[in-house]
């Protein structure tokens, strides 16, 4: 078990290594440093003076991968690829275009993504697994039927509407909860209630739908006719040996997602005004930081790595027949 | 050139649509003439839903290639004096001068709409404006009043009074309009039904009306019927009312909405077009010549996968809006630069979305190789290529159609999100994302402008639902696995 662990960190390392060259391609090779200057600054002010000070300020200026005028180690480690790519793997961002450090900003803005991500996701996950096992247990009525249809349908509908609409009828027509905005502490909760339950409802048809069909394909198996043959009633059939057999394909779908929890929703952070890693990223795009941009897709591939490995991990819990060796 | 009113332009996108329908119809010719296929399309055909969505489908497809002819209109000539820089030279040879704007043949068909813009917002069927202004009245100096519309409801006296009456006529008129070409449509699908099952005329009639022919032409009837209602309406009313109001410059949202579909069409088919051949042969390869290319595969999409796909997006799409932004010299007309960046966008979607189907085209080829035909192929000395090509690839087809029909609607929903955010189209775009991101900021004026945000959901809502029906009723059908 913990050589298969050090095995697959191990395997994470080259991929990783893959994310930080394509980010460094796309960002400093598509486009020369020069070129991002004149986009930021505008074409039509650039002049060679404001670009290298543009440039100077966020250390741009620098060697691509070797600087000959430096001495000693300095001439692979004062260049671009060094600092702008390889520290990354120290999880050393340098400063955004405002100047603050990135990575603190990181860690500081982790805890409200995460205050939102966490009962969003816990409670999708419960809500999705027993609509789609009630579908299931009255499949092929009409119950099942309308329920895929409402499914479809809410799946047809696109988050924007989720959310403008959501704002809309709680915050602004029934006026229960603040419209955007967040707290700290306790005082959270009145901010967090309707972005949570939008993002549930926003997800929901697509998810119960998916669950139905892996039940379905579980329903079909041989033990589940051996089960009933044996006498069990339905709903035990579904709860002790449907629900614990597609554990395997749930998890497969649902843990590598928790670490990217930390990163936040990018629509429902900036609708809400809350103070997390989804609505950085968002002012980054905005504002065309690049630096910030850069961060985020490599703390991002780190996290879904995580991910995969804890997927491994997870099935060896729930299967007895894994060992990971 | 000399007498020629228009001069046509054909945009990327436009060329790759059209490369699309064109592969869709030598596909349907394959199809014709091969049985399993041909009967796996006569299982959505069957399908009430699956045709009804189809039909809905078509209409907006319809709409889609209609607004994909484009062409620049010829300007009027002009005196001698006027504007001397620009046409002197070309009037000098005798050349025609075209405009810089690109239109389409949609934009000729909705000119009325196209034209009557108003001056700021203005709510469905309204004849004044949002806003109160200030105008000098005479005789009473200064006046807060709601002005008039230059163009809604403009053919009324006293639109107070007789506005209800003239929209009510209209809509008559408009059923009428609606019920005689449902009529022709109904006349059709009789005579295709009588003479595709061998029934005689009035067998046919109540076979249709029962639902008891062997494609569900009623379910496209009745589909037809409400998309008739609702675009004769349109036909008799647009002209004269603003349907779904006016937006912040006053253009009408109707025709905003039409033109939008365009762009989800293009962002929705494109995508999965341009990536397809990457996806399908790198999966095939990976998944039936194993060792290192496999090996190489898999590390380029787990990479790929690793970076969350917004991101990858966001990063790609700045770099693209750079690339576009510092080379203003490729684009002869605004609409080419925003096209560009509309095909640039499907090429990032593109690579952000193969890797999915690589794996499972890979997993399903892994399956394929091994099966009896494909060794007995190998041993025949048939080459690598050959067993590819004629045993590997018609049999993970089914595949990729599926990947074709399941990706479309989740990419016209990522277009609007992504509009949003601001890494989507070019702002120039008509896109139900350009739409929601214009309307969401006036959601705070009181009484509020819910107009536009309605009309580019209820579109994307229709679009999407049809999109998801028709893949469900496709996959259905051609997964074996599902019976």
């Amino acid at each position: 078990m913990f050589a298969y662990l050090v095995r697959r960190v191990l395997y994470a390392i080259p991929i990783l290594i893959g994310v930080n060259l394509l980010t460094f391609v796309l960002f400093f090779v598509v486009n020369s440093p020069d070129d991002m200057a004149r986009m930021q600054i505008g074409v039509k002010r650039a002049t060679p003076e404001a670009i290298e000070r543009w440039k100077v300020e966020r250390g741009y200026d620098k060697p691509m991968f070797y600087n000959p005028v430096a001495s000693g180690s300095a001439r692979v480690t004062d260049t671009i690829f060094f600092s702008k790519s390889l520290r990354m793997f120290a999880f050393d961002f340098g400063s955004a275009d405002d100047g603050r450090d990135i990575a603190r900003e990181i860690r500081e803005r982790m805890g409200p993504s995460l205050a939102i991500a966490l009962p969003t996701f816990l409670l999708s996950l419960y809500a999705a697994i027993s609509m789609a096992l009630l579908l299931v247990f009255f499949r092929a009525t009409y119950l099942d039927f309308w329920g895929v249809v409402g499914c479809v349908a809410m799946m047809s509908i696109s988050s924007l509407f989720y959310i403008i609409g959501g704002q809309w009828l709680v915050s602004k027509l029934w006026s229960l909860v603040p419209i955007s905005g967040y707290a700290s502490g306790l005082d959270a909760t009145r901010f967090l209630v309707l972005p949570v339950a939008i993002s549930v409802i926003a997800g929901i048809g697509s998810s119960v739908r998916w669950y139905r069909t892996i039940f379905l394909e579980e329903i079909s198996k041989d033990y589940v006719r051996t089960a009933r043959a044996k006498g069990l009633s339905e709903l035990r059939v579904l709860f002790r040996h449907v629900l614990k057999n597609a554990m395997i394909p749930i998890l497969t779908g649902v843990v590598v997602v928790i670490p990217l929890l930390f990163m936040g929703s990018l629509l429902v952070e900036s609708f809400f005004a809350i103070p997390g890693l989804g609505s950085y990223t968002i002012d980054a795009i905005n504002a065309q930081d690049f630096a910030v941009v850069r961060a985020m897709v490599f703390i991002g591939s780190v996290l879904y790595i995580v991910g995969l490995i804890l997927t491994d991990l997870s099935y060896v819990l729930v299967d007895p027949r894994v060992r990971l060796e | 050139m000399t007498s020629m009113s228009i001069q046509p332009v054909i945009l990327w996108t436009d060329a790759l649509l059209f490369l699309l329908l064109l592969a869709c119809v030598l596909a349907a010719l394959h199809v014709r003439n091969t049985e399993p296929l041909r009967d796996a399309w006569h299982k959505v055909g069957r399908r009430p839903t699956g045709m009804a969505a189809a039909t809905v489908l078509c209409a907006f497809v319809l709409v889609g290639l209609l607004d994909s002819l484009h062409y620049r209109p010829r300007l009027p000539e002009l005196p001698a004096a006027a504007d001397a820089s620009r046409s002197a030279a070309a009037a000098r040879k005798g050349e025609a001068v075209y405009s810089s704007e690109v239109l389409s043949a949609l934009d000729a068909l909705l000119a009325p709409l196209r034209l009557q813009t108003e001056k700021t917002y203005s709510a469905p069927f309204s004849f004044t404006l949002y806003q109160r202004e200030t105008v000098q009245a005479p005789g009473s100096g200064q006046q807060r009043i709601y002005p008039r519309l230059v163009h809604g409801a403009a053919h009324l006296g006293d639109p107070a009074a007789e506005r209800g009456g003239d929209v009510a006529l209209r809509t008559l008129a408009a059923l009428g309009l609606a019920a005689a070409a449902w009529a022709l449509a109904f006349l059709i699908a009789a005579w295709r039904v009588a003479r595709s099952e061998r029934l005689p005329w009035d067998e046919a009639v109540s076979a249709l009306l029962r639902g008891r022919t062997v494609l569900a032409w009623r379910a496209v009837l009745a589909t037809l019927a409400v998309l008739l209602v609702i675009v004769s309406a349109w036909a008799t009313l647009a002209p004269h009312y603003h349907v779904f109001g006016t937006d912040k410059v006053g253009q009408d949202v109707l025709y905003l909405a039409l033109k939008s579909v365009r762009t989800a069409l293009v962002i929705g088919t494109i995508t999965t077009l341009v990536m397809m051949p990457f996806a399908v042969a790198l999966g095939i390869a990976a998944g039936y010549l194993g060792g290192w290319v496999d090996d190489a595969v898999q590390y380029v999409y787990t990479v790929l996968n690793a970076i969350p796909g917004v991101l990858l997006i966001a990063a790609a799409v700045l770099m693209m809006q750079v690339v576009i932004d510092t080379h203003p010299q490729w684009f002869d007309t605004a609409a080419q630069r925003s096209d560009a960046r509309l095909l640039a966008l499907c090429f990032i979607l593109g690579i952000t979305s193969w890797t999915g189907l690589a794996r499972l085209l890979r997993g399903e080829t892994l399956k394929l190789r091994e099966l009896e035909y494909v060794q007995a192929a190998r041993a025949f000395g048939a080459s690598t290529a050959a067993i590819l090509r004629r045993h590997i690839l018609p049999n993970v087809m089914h595949i990729v159609l599926i990947a074709l029909v399941m990706d479309f609607s989740g990419l016209v929903l990522a277009e609007a999100v992504l509009s949003y955010v601001g890494i989507g189209v070019d702002p120039t775009t008509i896109s139900f994302g350009t739409m929601i991101n214009m309307a969401r900021a006036e959601l705070a004026r009181e009484p509020m402008v819910w107009w536009s945000l309605a009309a580019a959901f209820v579109f994307m809502f229709a679009l999407v639902l049809a999109a998801n029906l028709f893949a469900d009723v496709v996959r259905d059908a051609f997964d074996p696995r599902r019976s």
